[in-house]
């Protein structure tokens, strides 16, 4: 069998599909991070249970209306954007004006309410959420097995990411939205209305979530507390591609979920904390992050 | 008689706690270029601010073409056919030139269209891929002009559009503001280099801490040179 640097090579695609797989999620989580961080100012902590939530609407979706996983696929982002729109309006958007620190506090005390709400409803067990017939089994490459579940949630969170990079960068909603970061009193005053155009970006960020929750759905089981192991690595991820940046999100999504695959390969030991030392020493040397500018 | 564009009440406004304006009372005409003259820190930005909605508390009356602004907010506002050409210029980094003139919606039907804005600003033709800011200051500033006449907006706000600009350059903002008055906009035009604004304005107000406290005519302010010098302490 061949191997590289003693590991044999199965092992090692293995690892780097998984680690692809990792990276999809985190790039998709950070993504909607990102914009709303850009935006909104808001640290928003209630991310992880906004993914959580998708994947509990796919699995209730199910149980309750028949209504399986492609119907699920853009259902659930469309509740979780319903209900992250209520969170905006009713609660988030009284707190811009005062310091970035409350809207962190609010979405931290939210993430905590939601999760114990799910954990009371449906224990910590995690509930079992099948793969669709039509994405079961495996390709066989010649060089390794790709089941292809874990192909089609890589091929999604690329298609959407691109999709979302070039919604923001080449038309004329993206050019709104990106001045709207920039300085947003003087596009009110050009007619623009500001306070919806948070909305709908709270609402797509968390969307983006709740989509990540239903791809996760067959692969991690369903479970009250998915997001908050998870929503960690995010952030860091955030901080590294640089807080606000796009591009940083997605590439540095992608970025990590392979390193931390590679780490597992070669160095097990340290693939937990891997992505935190990375944090670190990128702090240490761009402050801003690596795509992020300095505001 | 003439319809007036903006009919402004004993306006005053606030940062925070510090009270800038305090009884802002002044009327344009449409079709009118009216200035703001005044020193330094007199209050004609904080006016502007106030008209738009824009980052001061506000108190008093504002009508723009017979409907009332100070209740609304910002964006709706701009709605009404009132648009801003702020001091700072606000030209947008993270946009093209292109995209910065594209930017602001239309709020009403005839403004002019980006043929007709090409032809006035050929420099933003050229440079409609660059990023906004790496325009020289003049170019800035003719950005910021342009990209509120596409929207049909009738009365436009200039704030010190000369400011800081070499001599040629501003003689340029002159024509184009001449050209925008013969077109039929109603213009509001603070400066602090009043003799670049006596040969465009009709009106003159002096602000002076957050009022108005002189009008002066076009045709009188041959007579009132000493007035107006003792006013700007230019
Ligand atoms: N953002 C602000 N916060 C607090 N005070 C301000 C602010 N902007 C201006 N001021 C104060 O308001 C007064 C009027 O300023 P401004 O309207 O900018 O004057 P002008 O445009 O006539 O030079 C000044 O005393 C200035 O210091
Ligand atoms: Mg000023």
């Amino acid at each position: 069998m061949p191997t590289v640097f003693g590991i044999p090579m199965a092992a090692l695609f293995g690892q780097v599909v998984l680690g692809c797989v990792n990276g999809a999620f985190y790039a998709l989580l950070s993504l909607g991070l990102a914009l709303i961080f850009g935006l909104l100012n808001v640290i928003n902590f209630a991310h992880g249970a906004l993914y959580m939530m998708g994947a509990f609407a796919a699995w209730l979706l199910l149980g309750y209306a028949g209504i399986g996983y492609w119907g699920s696929l853009i259902l659930a982002p469309l509740i979780v954007a319903l209900i992250a729109g209520l969170i905006e309006r009713l609660l988030l958007s009284h707190l811009y004006k005062l310091d970035h620190l409350y809207g962190l506090l609010l979405t931290f005390g939210l993430a905590l309410l939601l999760e114990g709400l799910f954990r009371q409803q449906f224990g910590v067990s995690g509930l079992p959420y099948a793969v669709p017939p039509e994405l079961q089994g495996v390709w066989n490459l010649g060089f390794m097995i790709l089941p292809i579940y874990r192909g089609w949630v890589v091929a999604v969170s690329v298609v959407v990411c691109v999709s979302i990079w070039a919604l923001i960068e080449k038309t004329k909603l993206g050019a709104i939205l990106r001045a709207a970061t920039e300085n947003p009193t003087l596009l009110a005053a050009f007619g623009v209305n500001v306070p919806l155009l948070m909305t709908a970006t709270f609402c797509l960020g968390a969307a983006l979530a709740g989509l990540s929750g239903v791809l996760a759905a067959p692969i991690y089981s369903v479970n009250p507390l998915m997001g908050s192991n998870l929503i960690i690595v995010v952030f860091a991820v955030v901080v590294i591609g640089g807080m606000g940046s796009i591009m940083g999100a997605v590439v540095t999504g992608f970025a990590l979920g392979l390193i931390e695959g590679l780490c597992k390969v070669f160095v097990p030991q340290v693939t937990a904390t891997a992505v935190f030392v990375i944090m670190a020493i990128v702090l240490l040397v761009r402050p801003a992050g690596l795509f992020g500018k300095r505001r | 008689m003439a319809k007036a564009a903006l009919d402004v009440k004993d306006l005053h406004a606030w940062y925070g706690d510090s009270h800038v304006l305090h009884g802002m009372t002044f009327h344009v005409q449409e079709g009118e270029v009216v200035t703001l003259l005044g020193r330094n820190g007199a209050g004609k930005t904080t006016t502007m601010r106030a008209l738009m909605g824009s980052g001061v508390r506000r108190q008093g009356e504002i009508m723009v073409g017979g409907a009332s602004a100070i209740d609304l907010p910002s964006h709706k506002i701009a709605r009404l056919g009132l648009a801003w050409c702020p001091e700072e210029r606000g030209i947008y980094s993270a946009l093209s030139v292109q995209e910065n003139l594209m930017l602001p919606p239309e709020v009403r039907p005839g403004g002019l269209s980006v043929e007709e804005i090409h032809q006035m600003f050929p420099r933003l033709k050229e440079r409609a891929k660059s990023q906004g800011t790496k325009l020289s200051g003049g170019e800035q500033q003719m950005l910021a002009i342009a990209r509120i006449l596409r929207t049909g907006a009738h009365t436009l706000l200039l704030d010190e559009p000369t400011e800081g600009l070499a001599p040629i350059i501003v003689k340029q903002i002159g024509r184009i503001i001449a050209q925008l008055r013969e077109r039929g906009f109603t213009i509001v035009l603070v400066e602090q280099n009043f003799h670049f604004a006596s040969t465009l304005a009709d009106r003159n107000y002096v602000v002076d801490r957050g009022r108005v406290i002189d009008m002066i005519p076009k045709h009188a302010l041959a007579d009132n040179k000493e007035k107006l010098v003792g006013y700007l302490g230019v």
